[in-house]
């Protein structure tokens, strides 16, 4: 028996005034709360830690960008002044852990707020949920819809080459008992989307092609049906540049919670 | 008696002209910034023997890194010979190192058969450049006509030195079973070889001492030409590879008179420590070579030019401007330019204006030799830096380049700058409304299973 049930996502100010702390803060990033498309993320990361009973909570509207755009941009100044705004926030409430699908805000907290006096454990959602299928708390039984489809992962530079983690999306998607292909540029070797160091915010230079687009013909000649990525900026220009090539009816692209939160039936 | 002082004076020359070489060429690298890198010696040591000494990162593309091995290793053994040759030039002893009998035996059978592999890892190297046009080696707008004719002179000579090893080798075996006396050392490929040159006593003394002083005259020439060349990396990759950044490549540097005003800013009684004396003050980024770090033009002294950096940049391959191997070699020949010109072949003139990659009269790094339009395509995905087989970090000095041309100058592109006015006003870089942050938790349903 299942049912529909409504979640009241907890607020960090809610908690800290009763006195309560989480056990990780939901770091939602800029993407995870603006972006129509990666709303659906954020929404299928926490319909997981609903569903598994983590104690969690996210900041809500004290929320603010990490600075990462700025920095890869070359504006010190700005990174700085939002790097000590959110350590300020982060402190006030006695943060320890944090959690992020972002990538982006993940390298930043973990990498570069610590010299600026922001020191916090920081576990991007694939290490994450990676954690919740090896401690059985998400079983997917039989594999779910996805079992024997052709997927193919999308390396993040920011997941990988910036932070060595290859294999927690992989064994996340393993998890899925699909048919997992491996494009001929990956992992260490992985190709960006195009997007990294604030080009997610500008025209490309002039060029032959868009990177996004090189990127997304590589993906889709593999043959897999859904590209899955772990990423925000990763998912918007993969998802343009399948559409670049008129494959959106075949090739979906979809981040790693929502395939399980998706296999695992918890979608409402 | 003549010829070894002859040898004396020729060896002191070439090797004081070396040193005078690098003096110039570390105090080119000392224009740089301070930056202390230090600590984490084990790991250090561990990245030397795997990346330097292993050659751990040429193993991404078989071919040429076994091909590399053969050359690198040969290099490494020629050495042996290369001392029995400066003792024997100095003391007119012959093939003094003879006396380690057996040990001397293997280590020319070796010596002649690397010697023989760097004759063939050589040739098919050429043969890749000129005949396949293999295009990380041949294509880009850096690679002019000094960086390729370099490429050839270094796998010419290094034939040419193998070749006169093998003609003394060849005509000294014969001159001992002539006059009927042992030979030390067991010779695998020129002992078979003997009679190519004849019997003739004189003939064989002048094969045998041209060989022997053509391939001394041309290991020192070939050292003195190191630092004009891509070649120097045979030196610098051991340092450079000792000092990698160590940290995780998204780490980017941290700039620390920034976090000191903005220190001041939101606390007034933050007290900023001062500079210390008689320093200029140091700009924000880098506009030019005096504002990177020594590291970063260590790693230009590195660079091998062997585009593999620009081969895997996302930015290269969809045919935008930016090529992380032309930044490196930029920041050299910018060194060069600005500091005392410390080569004695001088020959860094590929400076001529490509088509696509305009520069400007300001001879500064930053628009005199990278152009912004290079930088803005970066996606900062840290291809370049994982594939480099010397571990030089392309990104850092595209980063403060990048850093120079938004603090100081508000350069960057009309969208950068809207995304910072957004960050700014509104906390995120796309301009929606902070107090819209929390809606995607509006009607937030979840399928709870009993």
């Amino acid at each position: 028996m299942s049912e529909k049930k409504q979640i009241q996502v907890p607020v960090m100010a809610d908690l800290a005034s009763r006195g309560e702390t989480p056990e990780v803060l939901f770091w939602v990033g800029c993407a995870g709360a603006f972006d129509d498309r990666y709303k659906n993320v954020t929404r299928a990361f926490v319909r997981i830690l609903e569903h598994v009973g983590t104690k969690y909570a996210v900041l809500g509207m004290e929320e603010t960008c990490t600075g990462d755009p700025a920095k890869r941009a070359g504006n010190e100044f700005l990174f700085q002044m939002q790097a000590m705004t959110n350590i300020a926030t982060l402190d006030g409430y006695g943060i320890k852990t944090i959690v992020t699908a972002c990538p982006h805000c993940f390298n930043t907290i973990k990498n570069e707020y610590p010299a600026l006096g922001g020191n916090y454990e920081v576990i991007h959602h694939s290490t994450f949920l990676q954690n919740l299928i090896n401690e059985g708390k998400v079983k997917i039984a039989g594999g779910g819809e996805f079992k024997g489809k052709r997927i193919t992962f999308h390396d993040s530079c920011y997941l990988g080459r910036a932070n060595n983690i290859y294999e927690a999306p992989r064994e996340v998607l393993a998890a899925l008992d699909a048919d997992l292909v491996e494009m001929k540029r990956s992992r260490a070797n992985g190709l960006c989307c195009g997007a990294g160091g604030a080009q997610m915010w500008k025209e490309p230079e002039p060029g032959n092609k868009d990177i996004n687009v090189e990127r997304a013909e590589e993906a889709i000649g593999t043959g897999a049906t859904i590209i899955a990525s772990a990423c925000p900026f990763c998912m918007t220009m993969m998802a343009d540049g399948v559409k670049s090539q008129n494959k959106e009816d075949s090739v979906q692209v979809f981040d790693i919670a929502e395939l399980i939160a998706q296999a695992e039936g918890i979608n409402a | 008696m003549i010829s070894n002082i002859a040898f004396l004076i020729v060896a002191v020359l070439g090797i004081g002209l070396f040193v005078w070489q690098i003096r110039k060429i570390v105090r080119n690298i000392n224009m740089g910034r301070d930056k202390e890198i230090s600590g984490n010696v084990s790991e250090r040591i561990k990245l030397l023997l795997l990346v330097a000494f292993g050659q751990q990162k040429m193993f991404k593309r078989p071919l040429p890194a076994v091909l590399h091995l053969f050359v690198y290793v040969g290099f490494i053994v020629i050495n042996v010979e290369v001392i029995e040759i400066l003792i024997d030039g100095i003391f007119g002893t012959h093939r003094v190192l003879g006396v380690l009998g057996p040990v001397y035996s293997v280590l020319m059978a070796i010596n002649e058969v690397l010697a023989l592999l760097v004759i063939i890892a050589c040739v098919i190297f050429l043969a890749r450049r000129t005949l396949t046009k293999v295009p990380r080696l041949t294509r880009g707008s850096e690679m002019r006509a000094w960086p390729k004719l370099d490429a050839n002179v270094i796998l010419i000579t290094e034939i040419v030195l193998m070749f006169a090893l093998f003609a003394f080798n060849i005509a000294d075996q014969k001159l001992a079973q002539l006059s009927g006396h042992d030979l030390p050392g067991v010779f695998p490929v020129s002992g078979p070889l003997m009679n190519v040159f004849g019997s003739d006593v004189n003939t064989l003394q002048v094969i045998a001492g041209v060989g022997w002083w053509a391939h001394i005259l041309g290991i020192l020439a070939f050292m003195n030409y190191l630092p004009s060349s891509k070649h120097f990396h045979i030196i610098t990759s051991f340092p450079n590879v000792y000092y990698t950044k160590l940290e995780p490549k998204g780490q980017f540097s941290n700039v620390e008179s920034i976090t000191h005003e903005i220190k001041a800013m939101l606390d007034p009684a933050y007290v900023v420590p001062p500079a210390p004396e008689g320093a200029d003050p140091q700009k924000f980024g880098a506009k030019d070579v005096e504002d990177l770090t020594w590291k970063q033009l260590l790693d230009s002294y590195t660079c091998t030019e062997c585009g593999r950096c620009t081969s895997v940049c996302p930015a290269n391959i969809t045919g935008k401007l930016l090529s992380p191997r032309k930044i490196v070699m930029d920041t050299r020949d910018r060194m060069e330019e600005k500091g005392e010109s410390p080569l004695i072949f001088n020959p860094a003139h590929y400076n001529e204006e490509s088509e696509r990659v305009k520069v400007t009269e300001e001879r500064t790094l930053l628009r005199g030799y990278v152009t912004p339009e290079e930088l803005w395509a970066c996606t900062t995905c840290n291809a370049c830096v994982e594939s480099c087989p010397v571990n030089i970090n392309q990104l850092s000095t595209i980063i403060d380049l990048r850093r120079y041309l938004v603090l100081e100058e508000s350069a960057a592109p009309t969208s950068l700058n809207t995304m910072f006015n957004n960050i700014e006003n509104n906390g995120a870089p796309w301009a929606f409304s902070p107090s819209d942050r929390f809606n995607w938790a509006d009607d937030l349903f979840v399928v709870s299973k009993n």
